[in-house]
């Protein structure tokens, strides 16, 4: 259970809803940029994409997530952390030292940006955990992680991990997405993947910290539309121990990529048709086989399916994911142009990165669009490399499965 | 990379999608090329509406790239605009008139509310394709997104038409109320989809579909009735896969070789049944 | 006999300048209203104001009205408060009664509102676009395990899927009403009904005729205390099997049907003999505990081949623990049936003052089942007054899956809610065994009216998404986000989970 605020003392969800204390609503642009090659690219072509996509955010949030841009401390686990002031900094600080060998501590290089004021202080760290307290803890890297994470966003007031991942970082602010990247200085960095969102809040947030992607350890996120099953999508995120507390439709679909992908160890392509799940009618369709998978993850899931519009993309240390609502709700185009593929909420997005793609297409609605960097670990467990016994469900059904036939009216 | 400490640099190369300046002219006669390269389009549009009241009959547009909005409300005929580049969201709405032609791919909702004029995409185009199109012509050679055609509605003398030459997703002819919707599947990236996704005709109450092949019955609305195109309807779609195939450079003939589907509403009521008053 | 000091409750008048003098009212009044001498005369203190009468009276000139005769004002003493003493100091009985609880306990559902979509998210038409209702009833496991099937795609690695699970085209079904209860062409038109619509509906206790049997894969199959006609056959007939414990109108109650009811039919569907009275013990006697009813459960799931079994219970105060034990217990559903659920007949003091509004219900059940984790093992079907479609989506908002309908479905069928099943003279053909009243309701007509109101709840349901902007059942169910409260207290709110309006 390992994201389960209530869990770490001191937990105050309302200190995590800085924006709203309730749901928050939004529209929004995208892409996401992956070299399945492994190549490296300027995070100045995530600035491009997202500046001809200004329209679609209204200067409230802007944010980039860009992988392989660290390796020189590739085993290190990479904090880029938001302070209010310098009290909350001693504060967490004293946190990840007590937790973390810290190899690098220093401020994030930025640089001034016309429109961007109010920036927090901003500070990366890269580190490695304690082993001792490790194997005391029996806990796996990651989790112990996730748990610092928690406990720094929920102890100090006024800090936020803006990210936690190896080789990866997120940067993200209040501003148009070209101010943001300009104001990062992403045109210095080069990576695989870049994930970049340009937010359209119809509160006004005034908090860096509430700007996508929503990260946790590798994963990043960013979403365009509206959630509307959230209410449903939390209170069943609820029952694994996560706690939905920041209120966006983006935390939900993180938790619920974690769940499916890392928990219950689904392949990439059925998760994404558990959140996108097919038409009964079109289930229905299909052959036997396929028809009672899908019938199983639709009925088994079903408290998950993201349903409303939305274009979604994930990424991470292999690579992303797109995926698009089940009757196609959100733009979303795709191209490949070499090892290059681009997903984005408009055509011209590419356009400028990509100028004379080898292909362009948009992809069918619930029809994931899946890049994949060669020679990175696929994250995910679910992979076609796996024999049967290592892809089976963390958790099964408590019922022992029995031979009667399904009962269909 | 890793730079040890925040350095302060001066805020040079700024990166902006679009520029907010009016963009280069160059005029020969009537006929105007403008290089809309990186420029908002806002200028782009007033550059083009100052080019149409000056006199302009030809307004060449290059390096177009996601620029909203172009040709949005033009109402005049017997100007046409060429658009080199991706056409972005909302190409033509409300056009009334003018011509616009597209050399490459168009982003979605081309042809919205249009209501008289032409459009010709040498491309593909993207979802809810003149929506609620009143009039005039919507030609694209390649595929289409979800939703085209969606409400597309004839009043009196205007009788809208969107010919598609590629193949269309989900909701094609979506309340489709009048007008006329046709799909070809020819010049498509994907031969093994089909030409037409799902709830194709959905709630459809007037105008007719004419799809090039056939459908299964599980893709089209329960309120159509599908029927094979005979004389009299292949007559009143003959002049406009003539008019199409050549704006595309296709061979109408061979267009016309096959035999086409006819979808037509069952009623222009079609939920009459559906409510009880209290 | 003694005079009665209770007044009749409602006036019959005839407008004999219309009346046709046809002795039609006479005819259809299955209370013995009229006499006829030369012109219908009515006993006002017969009438029911089922208006059977009112309803086929060729001329249109009978009208029911109240009796307004006066009391005294007394806000605590109400008139029916004195009534009861009257008429239970004449006769020293138990006051019985039938239908739900008509007292005027808050509504939850009257003050629970449903959200729409403006702007940040698009509503979605329901005519047009997808709208599913499909819903499976039973238990599932709480992740699918997929393997590669060899051709690039994947196959469930396990039957991790939907056996014992029935599915539903709506997530509507008819509540269960034994047939003895009810008579038998009501159960003719709920069962031609349920096949139509692709949904479910439930023999009560009262057995499975064999008129029935061709609709069996839409029918459950109940087993309740007085286990009439549940035979192994019984058991493999249904698509699922029924345990009912309580029932929303009689937490704790027994029943009984008179022997005067039990006719030849009646008798070889309950297996019993004709005319002997027909006992429901209060309890299973083979449940006095939890671990009890998993015996029962197990002894069913053995004898049907593995059937889903569901637990039918009314709502009492401690619902959420009881189904929590029920669903560890292996129940594939839990049947949760509020305060205001109908009844065959009930004494009047159990059904009006025990239990709790099927809302509450399910919210605290639903939050439970969370809580614990086990949500995913059991499906919820809320009853006990699901008086509107409306009502039906802030159930399921609140986290069930299906809803019954036991009342609606005898609105549908003529139903008046004279509130008078227990004496067997239904005007209106449904809750008597005469077959002179049986047979004023023809199974396709009935089951004809029952299809349009499925129908008709199923096409605002779909409304009701659309305007959610979800286009799929499984997104509303439990999304209590989507609902707000008007006039709630706070506490109230708190157990529902659902905020003010406003929040």
């Amino acid at each position: 259970m390992p994201y389960d605020l209530s869990r770490y003392d001191g937990f105050d969800p309302a200190r995590y809803r800085e924006e709203s204390p309730f749901k928050i609503h939004g529209g929004c642009g995208l892409m996401g940029l992956c070299d399945e090659s492994g190549a490296l690219m300027s995070g100045e072509e995530a600035i491009l994409a997202m500046a001809v996509q200004r329209d679609r955010g209204n200067g409230l949030g802007g944010g980039y997530a860009g992988y392989g841009i660290y390796p020189e401390f590739a085993d290190h686990f990479c904090f880029h952390m938001m302070y209010h002031d310098l009290k909350a900094k001693e504060e967490a600080e004293a946190i990840l030292d007590q937790h973390f060998l810290i190899e690098v501590a220093e401020p994030m290089p930025t640089r001034p940006v016309k429109g961007i004021t109010d920036a927090p202080l901003l500070w990366r760290y890269f580190m490695t955990p304690h082993q001792h307290i490790l194997d005391e803890r029996e806990q796996s890297a990651e989790d112990y992680v996730v748990s610092v994470v928690m406990l720094v966003n929920s102890r100090v007031d006024g800090a936020f991990v803006a990210s936690s991942g190896k080789n990866m970082g997120a940067f993200k602010g209040v501003g148009f997405p070209e101010e943001i990247g300009h104001y990062f200085r992403l045109e210095e960095y080069a990576g695989h993947t870049w994930v970049a969102h340009n937010r359209f809040p119809t509160n006004t947030p005034g908090w860096w910290g509430g700007a996508h992607p929503f990260t946790l350890l590798d994963w990043s996120i960013v979403h365009n539309g509206e959630i509307s099953s959230y209410g449903i999508n939390s209170r069943y995120l609820e029952q694994f121990g996560y706690t939905c507390s920041l209120g966006t439709d983006t935390e939900v679909a993180a938790y619920l990529f974690d769940l499916l992908l890392r928990r219950h160890k689904l392949p990439v392509s059925l998760a994404c048709k558990a959140l996108a799940a097919p038409l009964w009618d079109e289930i229905d369709r299909m052959p036997e086989d396929e028809a009672a998978l899908m019938r199983s993850l639709r009925a088994v899931y079903g408290p998950g399916m993201l349903n409303g519009p939305f274009a979604i993309v994930l990424g991470f240390n292999g690579g992303m994911v797109a995926l698009n609502d089940r009757i196609k709700l959100r733009p979303l185009v795709a191209a490949r142009c070499g090892s290059k593929l681009m997903v984005a909420s408009e055509e011209s997005a590419i356009r400028t990165v990509l100028p004379d793609p080898d292909e362009v297409w948009t992809p069918k609605a619930g029809e994931p669009v899946i890049g994949r960097v060669k020679g990175m670990d696929w994250p995910i467990h679910g992979d076609l490399h796996l024999g049967a016994a290592q892809i089976s469900c963390a958790v099964t059904a408590v019922e022992p499965a029995c031979d009667a036939e399904e009962v269909t009216v | 990379m890793m730079t040890k400490a925040a350095t302060v640099a001066p805020p040079a190369g700024v990166i902006e999608g679009y520029r907010q300046q009016a963009p280069s002219v160059t005029r020969d006669g009537d006929v105007v090329t403008v290089d809309a390269t990186g420029i908002y389009y806002q200028q782009l549009n007033d550059a083009i509406r100052d080019e149409v009241s000056g006199g302009a009959k030809r307004i060449v547009l290059n390096g177009v790239n996601g620029q909203r909005y172009v040709g949005c409300g033009l109402r005049v005929s017997g100007v046409k605009l060429e658009v080199n580049g991706c056409a972005g969201n909302d190409l033509a709405m409300f056009t009334d008139g003018a011509e616009i032609e597209v050399f490459g791919n168009a982003q979605d909702g081309v042809g919205n509310t249009m209501s008289s004029g032409r459009v010709v995409v040498h491309g593909d185009a993207g979802d809810v394709l003149g929506y609620g199109m009143r009039g005039g012509n919507v030609y694209v050679k390649g595929d289409v997104g979800y939703r085209v055609g969606i409400h597309m509605k004839a009043y009196e003398k205007n009788i809208p038409v969107l010919v598609c030459g590629g193949k269309a997703r989900d909701f094609f002819g979506e309340y489709m109320a009048g007008g006329m919707l046709v799909l070809l599947g020819i010049n498509t990236r994907d031969a093994a989809q089909r030409i037409a996704g799902g709830f194709l005709g959905a709630g459809m109450h007037g105008g007719v579909i004419y799809i090039r092949g056939t459908v299964e019955s599980w893709q089209v609305g329960a309120e159509v009735g599908v029927t094979e195109a005979d004389e009299d309807a292949m007559a009143e779609l003959r002049p406009i896969i003539e008019d199409y195939a050549g704006a595309m450079g296709m061979d109408a003939a061979e267009i016309l070789s096959q035999p086409f589907t006819r979808i037509v509403p069952m009623s222009h009521r079609p939920y009459a049944k559906l409510y009880a008053s209290m | 006999m003694q005079q009665t000091f209770v007044q009749p409750e409602f006036r019959v008048k005839i407008d004999y300048d219309k009346c046709h003098k046809c002795g039609r009212c006479v005819q259809q009044c299955g209370w013995g209203v009229y006499d006829f001498n030369e012109r219908p005369i009515p006993h006002d203190e017969k009438c029911r104001a089922c208006h059977r009468c009112v309803t086929f009276c060729p001329a249109h000139c009978i009208t029911i009205e109240k009796n307004t005769l006066a009391f005294r004002d007394n806000d605590n003493w109400s008139t029916d408060a004195r009534k009861a003493v009257w008429k239970q100091s004449e006769t020293g009985g138990v006051l019985l009664t039938s239908m739900g609880n008509p007292k005027p306990y808050e509504r939850i559902f009257d003050k629970l509102v449903l959200d729409a979509c403006q702007v940040t998210n698009p509503s979605i038409d329901p005519l047009r676009e997808p709208m599913e209702l499909r819903t499976y009833l039973g238990r599932k496991s709480d992740s699918v395990s997929a393997e590669p099937d060899g051709r690039g795609g994947y196959k469930l690695a396990s039957s991790a899927g939907l056996e014992r699970n029935v599915k539903l085209d709506v997530p509507i079904i008819f509540a269960p009403m034994s047939y003895g209860s009810v008579s038998l062409n009501v159960h003719r038109s709920l069962a031609l009904a349920a096949q139509r619509c692709g949904i479910l509906m439930n023999t009560g206790e009262g057995g499975l005729h064999e008129d029935l049997y061709p609709y069996q894969d839409n029918v459950i199959v109940q087993v309740a205390s007085g286990r009439f006609g549940v035979s192994p056959e019984y058991l493999q007939r249904g698509a699922a099997i029924e345990i009912k414990i309580g029932q929303g109108a009689k937490p704790g109650i027994g029943g009984h049907l008179p022997g005067e009811k039990i006719d030849r039919e009646v008798s070889a569907t309950r297996m019993i003999p004709q005319g002997s009275d027909a006992i429901s013990p209060a309890p299973h006697h083979d449940i006095y505990s939890i671990e009890d009813l998993r015996q029962l459960i197990y002894a069913l799931k053995e004898a049907s081949g593995y059937k889903p079994v569901g637990v039918k219970i009314a709502a009492v105060h401690n619902v959420a623990a009881i189904a929590s034990g029920i669903v560890r217990a292996g129940a594939d559903y839990i049947y949760l049936d509020g305060f205001r659920g109908g009844t065959g007949a009930a004494p009047a003091v159990i059904r009006d003052h025990i239990g709790i509004p099927v809302a509450i219900a399910v919210a605290a059940v639903d939050q439970r089942l969370r809580d614990e984790g086990i949500r995913n093992q059991a499906s919820i079907i809320a009853a006990g007054s699901i008086r509107s479609s409306a009502d039906a989506a802030k159930a399921i908002a609140l986290g069930a899956d299906v809803v019954a309908i036991g009342t609606a479905s005898l609105l549908a069928l003529g139903c008046h809610l004279c509130q008078s099943c227990h004496t067997g003279k239904c005007s209106w053909g449904i809750t008597t065994q005469k077959p002179e009243l049986t047979r004023r309701i023809d199974p396709e007509w009935g089951a004809d009216r029952l299809t349009n109101l499925i129908h008709a709840w199923s096409h605002e349901l779909q409304e009701i998404l659309g305007a959610l902007g979800v286009n799929a059942v499984e997104s509303l169910r439990g999304s209590r986000e989507r609902l707000r409260s008007i006039g709630l207290d706070e506490q109230t709110c708190r157990i529902l989970g659902v905020k003010p309006a406003g929040l």
